[in-house]
């Protein structure tokens, strides 16, 4: 195997650049132009993988996208390891590494291969039939083994190191497929002079062209006249090229997903570039040149390495320059096969016979085929294959006219060319949601009726003769350059083609055998080992449409996603049902057309750009301090700050005895702000609150809550009416956005006649929180223009003035129950405020604090949370704060739904403090709460803790819960059962820390 | 993706736009007058059509402004957009033709 494949002139390989590559270990040669299998198959390798489920040895059946054998694992270490790439598709570099899958301990023996043997025992449905019981071992046994068993590739080892890139294009004509429809199309779209993509899945445009041996167009061979054609186009600077680049996806509203392979191929990669690039392309007309694929034929043994396309053994030799075989038996349906024997018989490969299913083969094609000496037999079929590790014969028998086969003669050879006719390659259309007709000649479905604004030009709708597809395309293209509003036409303009006209001529189904069929293995699915037998056993067993017997046999359903064998398959249900193929439906074309990495999907939105990230002004401070930070929504919030050998609980036990007993400072910034101004402002506020706002004087603060129209509380935050006409509105953390839309909702759509102006201000107004008994003593000596004496400025108020020179909005609030302040300062200066009262706090002792202590402090104190403490089913009156609904009002939101008498029901949960009767014992949020821990399973629940700390203050852990009727059952003792036993709970007021509230005024 | 077209921006991807439910449905002018039923209609009962629905969509990173589409269930195609407060068009599904054929 030293390249003994390789023809010494022709093809479209550079012999000047040779290239050095692994396959299992073994170094090969190759050159620039090969790709993995065509090098391989230069090299004499045909045996590149095993089979899914019987570990049958496989060998390279196609040179493109629908090869379903030859699948590797390529990549030189496990950072660049990308598993089940089609080695038809991979483009050889210096140095590549691959290596073959689903094999143990080598490829050439493997152990797994008694599957074959035990074939008989392993039908269509035998795990759904067999591995039933027990049930437990499916997930712990049967499955893994059998996954790993039956496999294809492996998962790499290391996370991806390369780099994907994401990118948006516009044009007026996109032009999937650069064959002979593709490129004529796009000359034509691109003359009118709108902007034109086009795009290929090859390293080279040219599609089928590129593939010719003896076609010519307009006097040059046929692969020189694309190249002329793509010279053209790129001289247009309204037209983008894209080679390696896969249309793998139709999206609604022509909406094209491109994957762009951008330097898989290069063996040194240039770091600045992208491994691979995703384009989002919104087309107005798409022109679908996706050409059409080789289907195979159904016969037994038809899975030996050396059984291939017949197409695609053209393809190896004359595009790649690599003789598949020395001799070579064709079986064919159509003209397609002879157009092959005869050039791979110019390529020196003897062409041992042809087997034509057709009872007489009369075209210029077989006439050639006769006159080269070629021994050609019509009615004939091959009945079965021999060979370990490549054929080495195939078997011909004759059909007699009464369709019954005679008896097989075996033919040696090292190679079988199956041409079963061309299946339109309709995936895209299809993924567009246009619907397909059967056409009776061609034996296709071929695109009918479009949905979007898409036309399919060439081989993909049918037309397979080359002067005709050309004309097609170029139609097409220009039909679509029109649609999409060119003013000017394109020229008319025609080609003049000559070319090996293969007809329509093709098979669907199994061809005959007269063998005994449960021994014969004739395949039809080859990536997930399904035979014709696998699918008439579903027949048998009762199963009718296409979409059930594809689940139950998995046919179709592998990687290729059925590009070689859905039609296959449609034919042999068709013959055991007799019932006419077009009766049988079809199944869906999915996407994505080849599979898409992850990477591109992903794009950069990778560990640290995963999720965009939110910080406040004063982060750096608190990641200085060496605080430890918690993700709230987007935020980074600091969550406490721990002072050397302190864990958590130690860090918060001494922040909250520092606000308790002192003074600490907290960063709010993260709570949502909205500024609601205008001169309905307050009307406003009266209809989405449920408090009353009219009264409310300026320079006053009041908590706010908020609810649905269902009644229920969505959100809740303290508001200032800082004018007449304005609000300083604060929600939660999370709620912000929510908040604003529902505002802008009933403002917009309810009541667009209120004169209001609604602004997000989050991000405008950093929030310092001060809080403790010497929190005046902190910021008094800072302000300006401000009164902070109790008289002046009491407890919910807001005062306007500057603090360390930096305009305030300085409000009296609490959310710890201790004197507090919240000071509200201009982002860009919020760290310098900030670390102005820190010092000026020092002879206080001030404590920075994060979020775990200010949940404790208000805990201790019986705020609620929402979001916590409410699940979007309680009422404001469940958590408490009945006393926030303004009863006089005549409507808000939400006001009608509270009027429903469930709402008010007895029995509904309510908010209340739970006090474990082992004060040490911190009970876990969300532990459910039942009254009778002896009730017989399932025990019925009254109730789930929403809120547990151990409190420093009170000296013992404290919760909040949500019990039914909760209130009623202050003083009962009720239960909360965890796997490590019952923990008995007494029924407590939610407020465990200065009941009467004295501690406020400090 | 969808392309929208916001009646005081013009088509833009649906990546800019937030889908706002079933258009036309007023809230009441004074709730307290409604029946439990009544009320329990308005807040959950909605039309589920194949065909053409009129629904509400924002172009919430774009203007900011709630607006009304009628929007073929079937091909996901619009008929049209038109200002919130603006009356359904009337227009059938044979109008369905902004995208697609």
């Amino acid at each position: 195997m030293s390249g003994g494949f390789r023809l010494a002139a022709g093809g479209r390989i550079d012999r000047s650049r040779p290239l050095r590559f692994t396959f299992d270990g073994r170094s090969f040669r190759g050159f620039a132009g090969d790709t993995l299998a065509s090098a391989l198959i230069a090299e004499g390798v045909h045996l590149v993988g095993r089979s899914f489920k019987y570990h049958r040895p496989r060998g390279i059946v196609s040179a493109g996208a629908d090869e379903p054998n030859a699948l590797v694992g390529v990549g030189a270490d496990e950072a660049h390891y990308t598993p089940n790439l089609r080695a038809t598709q991979v483009e050889l570099h210096d140095g590549l590494v691959a290596e073959s899958q689903n094999r143990w301990p080598s490829l050439s023996f493997d152990v797994g291969a008694v599957n074959d043997l035990a074939a008989p025992l392993l039908p269509a449905g035998f795990y759904y039939k067999t591995f039933m019981w027990p049930q437990r071992a499916w997930t712990s046994f049967y499955e893994p083994k059998i996954r790993a068993a039956a496999g294809l590739g492996r998962a790499p080892g290391a996370a991806d190191a390369d780099r994907y890139t994401q990118h948006f294009a516009h044009c007026e004509v996109l032009v999937i497929g650069s064959g002979p429809a593709g490129l004529a199309a796009a000359l034509a779209a691109a003359e009118t002079g709108v902007r034109v993509i086009l795009c290929d899945e090859q390293p080279e445009f040219g599609g089928s062209l590129l593939a010719e041996r003896e076609a010519v167009i307009d006097g040059l061979p046929a692969a020189d006249w694309a190249a002329a054609a793509v010279a053209e186009l790129e001289t247009r600077d309204n037209v983008t090229l894209l080679t390696r680049t896969t249309a793998f996806g139709y999206f609604p509203h022509n909406l094209i997903g491109l994957a762009e392979r951008v330097t898989d191929h290069l063996g040194v990669r240039d770091p600045r570039l992208p491994r691979e690039r995703l384009w989002q392309v919104r087309a107005a007309e798409v022109v679908i040149a996706a050409g059409a694929i080789e289907r195979p034929i159904v016969f037994p043994e038809n899975d030996r390495p050396g059984v291939m396309l017949a197409d695609a053994a053209r393809t190896y030799s004359n595009r790649y320059a690599a003789k598949p075989g020395e001799r070579a038996v064709v079986f064919t349906a159509g003209d397609a096969g002879y157009r092959a024997a005869l050039d791979l018989a110019a390529a020196g490969v003897t062409i041992a016979a042809i087997a034509d299913l057709r009872p007489a083969a009369t075209g210029a094609l077989p006439a050639r085929a006769r006159a080269a000496g070629i021994d050609v037999r019509t009615a004939t079929t091959v009945t079965g294959t021999r060979g370990r590790l490549r054929v080495s014969q195939a078997h011909l028998a004759a059909i007699k006219p009464d369709g019954s086969v005679g008896a097989a003669e075996a033919v040696p050879c090292d190679l079988v060319l199956m041409a079963g006719g061309a299946t339109p390659s309709v995936h895209l259309f299809s993924q567009s949601r246009g619907k397909l007709g059967w056409n009776e000649a061609l034996k296709a479905y071929v695109p009918e009726s479009s949905v979007e604004r898409e036309r399919s030009a060439g081989a993909c709708r049918g037309v397979y003769e080359l002067g005709a597809v050309l004309a097609d395309g170029y139609d097409k293209g220009s039909a679509a350059a029109k649609a999409a509003g060119a003013t000017t036409a394109a020229a008319s303009r025609s080609f003049a083609a000559k070319a090996l006209d293969a007809g329509s001529d093709g098979f669907i189904g199994a061809a005959p055998h007269g063998r005994n069929p449960a021994f014969a293995k004739a395949f039809v699915d080859w990536q997930n080992d399904v035979t014709a037998k696998d699918i008439k056993l579903a027949t048998r067993e009762g199963f009718r449409s296409i979409e059930h017997i594809k689940r139950y046999t998995t046919t179709g359903m592998a990687t290729d996603q059925g590009k070689t064998s859905n039609m296959n398959a449609l034919g042999i249900v068709s013959d055991a049902l007799k019932t006419p193929v077009t009766a049988i439906g079809l199944t869906t074309f999915r996407m994505p057309y080849t599979p898409t990495t992850f990477g591109i999907f992903a794009g950069h939105s990778r560990g640290a750009l995963f999720d965009p990230v939110r910080t406040t002004p004063i982060h750096g401070w608190a990641a200085e301090q060496g605080a430890a930070f918690e993700d709230v929504s987007l935020w980074k919030r600091a969550h406490y700050f721990p002072h050397a050998g302190e864990d958590m609980h130690a860090a918060v036990a001494r922040e909250c005895l520092a606000v308790r007993r002192s003074v600490g400072i907290f960063d709010a910034s993260t709570l949502g702000k909205i500024e609601v101004v205008g001169p309905d402002a307050a009307e406003f506020m009266n209809r989405m609150y449920t408090n009353a706002w009219a009264k409310l004087g300026v320079g006053r603060l009041r908590y706010g809550v908020m609810l649905r129209e269902d009644g229920f509380v969505t959100d809740d935050g303290v508001v200032g009416r800082l004018a007449e006409d304005r609000f300083h509105v604060t929600t939660t953390t999370g709620g912000a956005p929510r908040v604003l839309q529902m505002m802008e909702d009933y403002l917009q759509t309810e009541w667009p006649d209120l004169d209001v102006w609604l602004t997000s201000t989050t991000e405008q107004w950093a929030v310092i929180a001060v809080q403790g008994p010497n929190a005046r003593k902190v910021l008094e000596p800072l302000v300006e223009g401000i009164d902070l004496s109790p008289a002046a400025l009491p407890h919910m108020s807001a005062a306007t003035g500057t603090i360390c020179g930096v305009p305030t909005r300085l409000f009296r609030v609490s959310f710890t129950g201790e004197l507090g302040f919240e000071v509200n300062v201009p982002a860009d200066l919020g760290r310098v405020v900030w670390e102005a009262i820190f010092a000026a706090g020092a002879p206080y002792g001030i404590t920075p604090y994060g979020t775990e202590t200010m949940h404790v402090l208000r805990a201790e104190k019986g705020y609620i949370i929402v979001g916590q403490e409410t699940d979007g089913t309680a009422t404001p009156d469940d958590v408490g704060l009945g006393w926030a609904v303004g009863k006089a009002k005549k409507d808000f939101v939400g006001k009608r739904s509270l009027a429903r008498a469930s709402m008010s029901a007895p029995g509904r949960k309510q908010l209340v403090g739970l006090l474990t009767q082992d004060p040490q014992v911190v009970l876990e949020e969300g532990a459910q709460i039942v009254a009778d821990p002896a009730a017989p399973v399932p025990m019925p629940m009254v109730g789930h803790v929403t809120s547990s700390y151990a409190s420093a203050v009170v000296g013992r852990s404290i919760a909040l819960a949500m019990v039914k009727g909760g209130r009623a059952r202050i003083g009962e003792t009720l239960y909360v059962p965890m796997p490590g036993g019952t923990i008995p709970v007494t029924v407590t007021e939610p407020v465990f820390y200065d009941p009467k509230g004295e501690r406020l005024d400090g | 993706m969808l392309i929208i077209t916001c009646p005081h921006c013009g088509p833009r991807p649906e990546l800019e736009f937030r889908y706002g439910g079933e258009a036309h449905i007023a809230r009441p002018a004074d709730p307290s007058t409604l029946t439990d039923e009544e009320w329990g209609a308005f807040l959950y009962q909605r039309a589920n059509p194949r065909g053409l629905h009129a629904e509400r969509w924002r172009h919430v990173a774009g203007c900011g402004r709630f607006f009304n589409a009628l929007r073929d269930t079937q091909s996901d195609f619009f008929a049209a957009t038109y200002p919130a407060g603006t009356p359904r068009p009337d227009t059938d599904a044979s109008g369905v033709k902004e995208s697609g054929r």
